[in-house]
């Protein structure tokens, strides 16, 4: 877990960085950034293993940045949260090649173990 | 046919007032609609009845008595024809017979001398001719001026017998020649004279007399008063309409007779004459009445089938409306439900990360002066968070439109497992849960998931109205050969009649801040989506029942 590194995409800055911070009290190597733009620069400059996208966001959402990534970083795996919940939103996360599709406000260590077995290689099937 | 409104399909609603409430949700206000309406079609049927009847039957009775009024005039009519016609004849019969008779006498009186008519023999051979060329004549007499009959042939033994008393003697000495009224006489026998007086020195009298009267159908004995009112005199022969003394309807053709005192009068009653019109006449009525009747069970009969089609055309309008209006407003809800979730979720998202953060940094970071107390606020926090949470998933979950899906369920296994979310709360607040399936139920198609939510949501309201050491009863049967029913009953508080009726509505709920008013909403419209329907019981402190009905096989995922 001490190699693990996760970027945390999410417009509202006080959920993205204490969420990046209580990654990092339970040894995780978080970042995170606000706008998906920040996210795409942080990729090419660096390597993370796992990515955890706020769907909805002002200009590019959580998909599109995903696609972008998938670009740049085919084997990134990426994590997508919302508050919208729908199930149309679900579908089009995970059939986009998303790992996992999370509803806010979710549990700490559901989050945490989701990052691990994403980075693990195994993908849930969409 | 008019719908029994005792018969329900699933899906369908029936109200009872009273002690017990019941409510079976598919169509809520459906059954009050037919309440409201059925008293409109009953008018409906009432009105057509009456108007259809109104015009057919009423053209048919004032036809038929315009035409039994014309015909009775008609048959009438020629009816008095003949007897007008008999009158006339038997008038100018009985005048001739009067008038030859007379004209006879005279003749005699004039061409034989007085010792001539006094020859008792020759009398008798001129009484002998007499019969013989005019028929009628009985006995002929001859009177002196004292009215004593000093001659006399015939068969009664009247010879010098006094008739200066009579009225027909005094008549003729007046008038020269008389016929009387019919009278019975010396002879003991009704008989009528004709007399001529012989204006010759010794002043003889001729009279013939004649036996005229018999015996009468209508009009009484011999010689006894006419029952009849004596009519009104005419010199023509009249035809007019009477009535005998029992009332019964007569045609009378009477004539008063020249040189007599008589009235000839011609009687018929009028039910013997019209014999045939009144055969034809109860014909016509009863074809009237059997058409009447006809016509009346046809209108009956039409009248009801037609409103019953606009009736069931009416309801199948009012009940596509309002199951389009239930979708709208389900739609417009879920997405009311979804955009209210997104919105509080992402707030909720950013209270719930930085209490855990606060919780995290207290309790995974090195001990802090004040540190327990800390994470006994951050729980509270992420306690309340957890809450929310709750709210707006079952709203997310509500806006969920998803495919149903369908396999192959054992009732017994789902509601087991359905069970199983709540056996530690059944355990903690001693509640008694029973679970009965018959042996033979048969398995479904159904979809697990939104079956096991619908159960889910029902008992959990059990558990909710049952106190500690309450007890629910869940039993599966076959509801008809293509449905299963499910009952959960328990013996909680019950709901009352007016919450009973909204109790499927969106937002409706009792439980207060900690319900959304969704959980019933979205059992209602799963089990309308899964084919089904969903019936309440309940009586306010007894307990509450709810039956859901399911299809063997969803149809409507089938289709």
């Amino acid at each position: 877990m001490e190699n693990l590194t996760v970027l945390v995409v999410d417009d509202e800055e006080e959920l993205a960085f204490a969420l990046a911070e209580r990654l990092k009290l339970r040894g995780i190597d978080a970042e995170a950034c606000t706008t998906s733009e920040q996210a795409l620069r942080r990729i090419e400059d660096s390597v993370y293993d796992v990515a955890i996208l706020d769907v909805k966001m002002p200009g590019m959402g959580g998909v599109c940045l995903m696609n972008r990534i998938r670009e740049k970083r085919p084997s990134l795996q990426v994590i997508l949260f919302s508050g919208h919940g729908s199930e149309q939103e679900r579908e089009e996360g995970l059939g986009g090649g998303a790992f996992d599709y999370l509803v806010k406000p979710f549990d700490i260590e559901e989050l945490v173990q989701t990052i691990l077995t994403a980075s693990g290689g195994s993908r849930k099937s969409s | 046919m008019i719908p029994d409104p005792g018969l329900r399909k699933p899906g369908e609603l029936k109200l009872e007032t009273g002690g017990k409430n019941r409510l079976a949700h598919g169509h809520h206000d459906e059954r009050t609609m037919a309440r409201e309406t059925s008293q409109s079609y009953r008018q409906l049927l009432t009105y057509s009845v009456l108007l259809t009847a109104l015009v057919s039957v009423v053209p048919l009775v004032l036809m038929t008595g315009a035409n039994h009024r014309q015909y009775w005039q008609t048959m009438k009519s020629e009816m008095r024809q003949p007897i007008a016609r008999l009158t006339s004849n038997a008038r100018m019969s009985i005048e001739d017979f009067i008038e030859k008779h007379l004209a006879a006498l005279t003749y005699l009186a004039n061409d034989r001398s007085h010792d001539e008519l006094c020859d008792q023999l020759r009398l008798a051979t001129t009484l002998a001719n007499l019969k013989e060329s005019f028929h009628g004549f009985v006995d002929i007499g001859i009177l002196d001026e004292q009215g004593r009959q000093s001659y006399y042939a015939g068969p009664y033994d009247v010879k010098n017998k006094d008739y200066s008393g009579h009225d027909w003697f005094r008549e003729v000495c007046v008038k020269g020649q008389y016929v009387s009224d019919v009278f019975l006489g010396y002879r003991n026998l009704p008989h009528f004279i004709i007399a001529v007086k012989k204006s010759q020195a010794g002043g003889g009298r001729f009279q013939a007399l004649r036996i005229i009267q018999t015996q009468t159908r209508f009009s009484g004995n011999l010689l006894e008063r006419c029952p009849l009112e004596v009519p009104p005199y005419s010199t023509r022969t009249e035809l007019v309409d009477s009535v005998d003394k029992t009332g019964k309807q007569l045609f009378l053709g009477y004539a008063y007779l020249n040189q007599t005192p008589f009235i000839l009068m011609v009687l018929e009653r009028q039910e013997d004459v019209m014999k045939n019109w009144f055969s034809l006449r109860n014909d016509s009525i009863l074809l009237l009445v059997g058409s009447v009747a006809v016509l009346l069970v046809v209108i009956l009969g039409g009248c009801s089938y037609f409103v019953n089609r606009i009736r069931e055309a009416d309801f199948s309008y009012r009940r596509a409306l309002h199951n389009i209006q239930y979708t709208n407003k389900m739609a417009s809800i879920g997405r009311l439900a979804a955009g209210v979730a997104h919105e509080i979720n992402n707030p909720l998202a950013i209270i719930n990360e930085n209490a855990g953060l606060l919780k995290d940094i207290v309790s995974l970071k090195a001990a802090q002066p004040g540190g327990h107390d800390f994470v006994k606020i951050a729980n509270a926090i992420l306690k309340s968070v957890t809450r929310c949470k709750a709210i707006t998933h079952r709203l997310l979950g509500f806006a969920k439109r998803m495919d149903t899906t369908t396999e192959t369920i054992v009732l017994e296994t789902l509601l087991r497992e359905v069970l199983g979310f709540l056996g530690r709360e059944a355990e903690h607040r001693n509640i008694q849960v029973n679970v009965t399936v018959d042996a033979d139920l048969p398995q479904i198609e159904s979809d697990r998931g939104q079956l096991q939510q619908v159960f889910l949501n029902i008992v959990t309201n059990a558990f909710a109205a049952v106190q500690d050491g309450g007890k629910i009863d869940i039993s599966a049967s076959s509801h008809d050969p293509g449905h299963v029913a499910i009952a959960i009953s328990d013996n909680g508080h019950g709901i009352s009649k007016e919450n009973l009726e909204q109790i499927f509505e969106p937002f409706f709920t009792t439980k207060q801040e900690y319900g959304t008013g969704l959980g019933l909403s979205i059992t209602y419209g799963i089990v309308q989506k899964l084919g089904g329907g969903i019936e309440v019981e309940s009586t306010v402190g007894v307990g509450t029942r709810f039956t859901v009905i399911l299809p063997l096989r969803n149809q409507k995922v089938a289709e």
